[in-house]
């Protein structure tokens, strides 16, 4: 009968897999979605310049990522995190319970954070503050927090038209929140002077507690629906800015540049994003980008120790290379990365 | 009462030329629900023609693409330092050594046409896909003894040049755009005359494999096509056997009990389980436990098999439930044993219903996206196309759903086009399933 074929065949893939399966001869990536862009273009040159098959890699979050990097060292797990934030000492403290130790870790550049809308919209110049008075649960109106009662961008700054406020930001599951977060909503709640109210009024034990408590009130934002959380990619956001003109959407810079024909973006602080403004610091919203590698999969894997070394090599990650090309802002001090590359330095040491 | 039943000419209701008002409100009330039901299948059809044509209208873009063509000197000099051919040495040399080569051959090309431009080398070149040097390493890697010769080779343009020979990009939509500038769409223009950049049938985005961020242009299906192949195999040479053994023997064989009753209640539930759901346990048993490999179309295969099988068990057993009993009956009265009656007479007459709800169980689960999620089949993945059978099943590989997921997401508006190329591409494989199904039902069914 067929049947008895057929399951037998069956039996014999499954037999013939489970053998197979010990050597794996690719590099596994996963992480940041940001950081997904560049780490495809590294993989496909480096899939075409060496003996190497094209490294795998997948996106999901850099927490995400970086919770399978900590699942164990092996062949079933991952050799490389991408992310858009860097590794934090929880993070570490649960590699080191799984048995990843010596981990190295790797900036490759600099991203740009901007605001943009809809390219036939108004135009806007903004500054941290119009942003916190814009967006945070409470601000300060004569000496006192109150609940927001900002309806449009008027309300906030008398220069702006009077257009809802409608903001699509990250979600707090992306890299990109964070830093939107601390260089946006922190800056203007310090600049407006609602930190030092905050803090006056903040409970604690020590100042660090304090100033801890003070910075979260901070950034806790309206939940009334004028701010909302975009857990997709940045596609979602544009889609929600095509079909409300009225929203101002947070992107990548890479993301923004590839979609001039439908977005205008503002200025922060009177500075237009580059990847020049950036590199030079002026732009004030940016964060570094980077990678890690489990040193214990290095001479394993094959492939692994020279993908890395593509990744930072001046070709690739330097100013004239794909990636800046792309829209990553090249890190100046390419040349210390390469070096820890080259030795494999591991976190923890000197570097 | 008995008046009106002899007097039928004076009974309100009982006329047959003029009917009763309570007949006519009857009459309405049928003429309204058929129209109720037209209406119905009419914006049913309605949203399947806006269905298709949007997916054609945005997908048909993608299955062409804009080509340059272009003589390129292979220099030895650049190549092949040494002169000796020692491929070794050739390799040496990354794409990055290419990009003067290509540079040198579009400046040549267009101070042969005679083109004035008052772009650079560098920014001509930019009309070129990145692709471009990968082809020409490729090339010379292959052919070390075309060193020093002239080659006439047929490079992809960049993916701004061909959204602007599809209409996509115009020269008010790059106002901002820094990846291309309206001298380098005049130049486009003036090669366009030339006959050196033209727009034909792409067949690299039906066979190709997926590309970088950085290079839409060069993306294609085929190794997604190939991963979503594979992973049938597995499911149909997994899900066929166990589920219709699991069928023959509750519907034939087992005692009906309280056991097998909680069997029959636990399948139909499984049929409605999510599909995510398999993806975690696809996770936690094959990958973990198991330790198979990630993003490996065997796992992924394995996961689908688990969905599809309760659809293939119910609809197994719906059609060996369709046999007449009076067939087992003269089989076991002739003397036949009953597992001679089951699989000489029973499931013969059952297969075409066994194929029908086999082939459509393959075709939910090569639509499915989200088990994939969670066994690493999304992302960058697709870019090696597998050797071997083995290498086919393990080595990573992405799924056709997956891969237009992946599209939609990326940056650059060149991948939201091909996503929907991929769906034209999709739906073919889905249709094609779907009337193979119902041919084998018409053909080979039989009615009792």
């Amino acid at each position: 009968m067929s049947f008895v074929k057929f399951t037998a065949s069956a039996l014999a893939i499954s037999a013939v897999s489970a053998t197979a399966a010990a050597a794996r001869d690719q590099v596994q990536v996963a992480g940041s979605s940001t950081v997904l862009p560049y780490a495809s273009i590294v993989a496909e040159a480096f899939g075409e310049n060496f003996d190497f098959p094209t490294p795998v890699v997948e996106s999901g979050g850099s927490s995400a990522g970086l919770k399978r990097f900590c699942e164990g060292v092996g062949e079933n797990t991952i050799d490389v995190a991408n992310a858009s934030r860097r590794i934090k000492d929880k993070e570490i403290k649960a590699c080191a319970e799984n048995g990843v130790t010596d981990i190295i870790e790797v900036q490759i550049g600099y991203d740009g954070i901007v605001f943009a809308s809809d390219i036939n919209g108004n135009g806007f110049e903004y500054t941290p503050s119009d942003w916190f008075l814009a967006l945070s649960d409470e601000i300060l109106v004569d000496g006192k927090m109150v609940a927001n009662p900002n309806k449009t961008w008027a309300d906030v700054n008398t220069a702006f038209p009077a257009q809802d406020i409608q903001a699509f930001i990250p979600g707090t599951k992306h890299g990109t929140r964070e830093v939107f977060e601390d260089k946006v909503i922190l800056a203007g709640c310090e600049a407006t002077g609602a930190f030092d109210v905050l803090l006056a009024a903040a409970e604690g034990d020590s100042d660090k507690a304090k100033h801890k408590a003070a910075e979260k009130a901070c950034i806790s934002l309206r939940t009334d629906g004028v701010s909302v959380d975009i857990d997709g990619d940045y596609t979602e956001t544009l889609a929600r800015i095509e079909s409300n003109k009225d929203g101002i959407g947070v992107f990548g810079l890479a993301f923004y540049e590839n979609n001039t024909d439908k977005l205008q973006v503002a200025t922060m602080s009177g500075v237009v994003p580059s990847t020049e403004s950036i590199a030079t610091g002026e732009y004030p919203v940016s964060r570094p980008l980077f990678f890690y590698v489990k040193k214990a999969h290095i001479g394993v894997i094959p492939g692994l120790k020279e993908y890395a070394e593509f990744f930072v090599a001046d070709e690739v990650a330097g100013p004239d290379g794909p990636l800046a090309e792309y829209g990553l802002v090249s890190d100046p001090e390419l040349s210390k990365t390469q070096a820890a590359v080259a030795e494999e330095a591991v976190m923890g040491g000197n570097s | 009462m008995t008046d009106t039943r002899q007097n039928p000419a004076n009974n309100k209701g009982g006329s047959l030329l003029q009917h009763s008002a309570r007949t006519r409100k009857r009459n309405a009330a049928e003429r309204r629900f058929r129209a109720y039901g037209i209406a119905a299948i009419s914006v049913g059809l309605l949203m399947l023609c806006v269905l298709v044509t949007t997916i054609v209208g945005r997908g048909t873009g993608a299955f062409q693409q804009t080509f340059v063509t272009l003589e390129v000197e292979l220099l030895e000099s650049k190549l092949d330092k040494s002169g000796t051919r020692d491929i070794d040495a050739i390799k040496k040399v990354t794409t990055f050594g290419y990009a003067p080569i290509i540079r040198a051959a579009v400046e040549a090309k267009v101070a042969e046409l005679g083109i004035d431009s008052p772009l650079k080398a560098k920014e001509m070149a930019g009309i070129l896909s990145k692709d471009a040097a990968a082809t020409l390493r490729e090339f010379v890697i292959a052919n070390p003894d075309q060193i020093g010769e002239t080659v006439e080779f047929r490079f992809l343009a960049s993916s701004r040049v061909d959204g602007y020979m599809k209409g996509r990009v115009s020269r008010d939509s790059i106002a901002n755009d820094k990846s291309i500038s309206p001298e380098q769409l005049d130049l486009v223009d003036a090669l366009v005359s030339a006959g050196v950049v033209e727009k034909t049938f792409n067949l690299a985005f039906i066979t190709g494999a997926d590309a970088s961020d950085a290079r839409p242009e060069a993306a294609g299906m085929g190794v997604s096509m190939l991963g979503s192949l594979f992973m049938m195999l597995v499911v149909l040479a997994l899900a066929l056997p166990i589920g219709v053994a699991a069928s023959i023997y509750l519907e034939e064989f087992a005692p009906k009990n309280w056991l097998t009753d909680i069997i029959e209640v636990n399948i139909s539930n499984l049929a409605a389980v999510p599909s995510i759901v398999f993806g975690i346990l696809g996770l936690a048993v094959f990958i973990n436990y198991m330790h198979l490999p990630m993003s490996a179309p065997l796992v992924g295969g394995l996961v689908l098999t688990l969905m599809t099988l309760p659809t293939v068990i119910i609809s197994t057993r719906a059609a060996l439930k369709a046999v007449p009993p009076s067939i087992r009956d003269a089989a076991l009265g002739v003397g036949a044993s009953r597992m001679q009656a089951v699989f000489h007479h029973v499931l013969p007459l059952a297969a075409p219903g066994i194929l029908t709800g086999t082939i459509i169980g393959l075709a939910q689960a090569l639509g499915e996206t989200a088990p994939l999620l969670l066994i690493g089949m999304v992302g960058f993945i697709a870019s090696n196309a597998p050797e071997t059978i083995a290498d086919g099943l393990l080595s990573p590989n992405s799924a056709m759903p997956a891969q237009i997921y992946e599209w939609a997401k990326r940056a650059d508006p060149a991948f939201y086009e091909r996503a929907w190329g991929g769906i034209i591409i999709l739906l073919i494989f889905l249709v094609t399933m779907n009337t193979v199904a119902v041919i084998l039902r018409r053909r080979f069914e039989r009615r009792w």
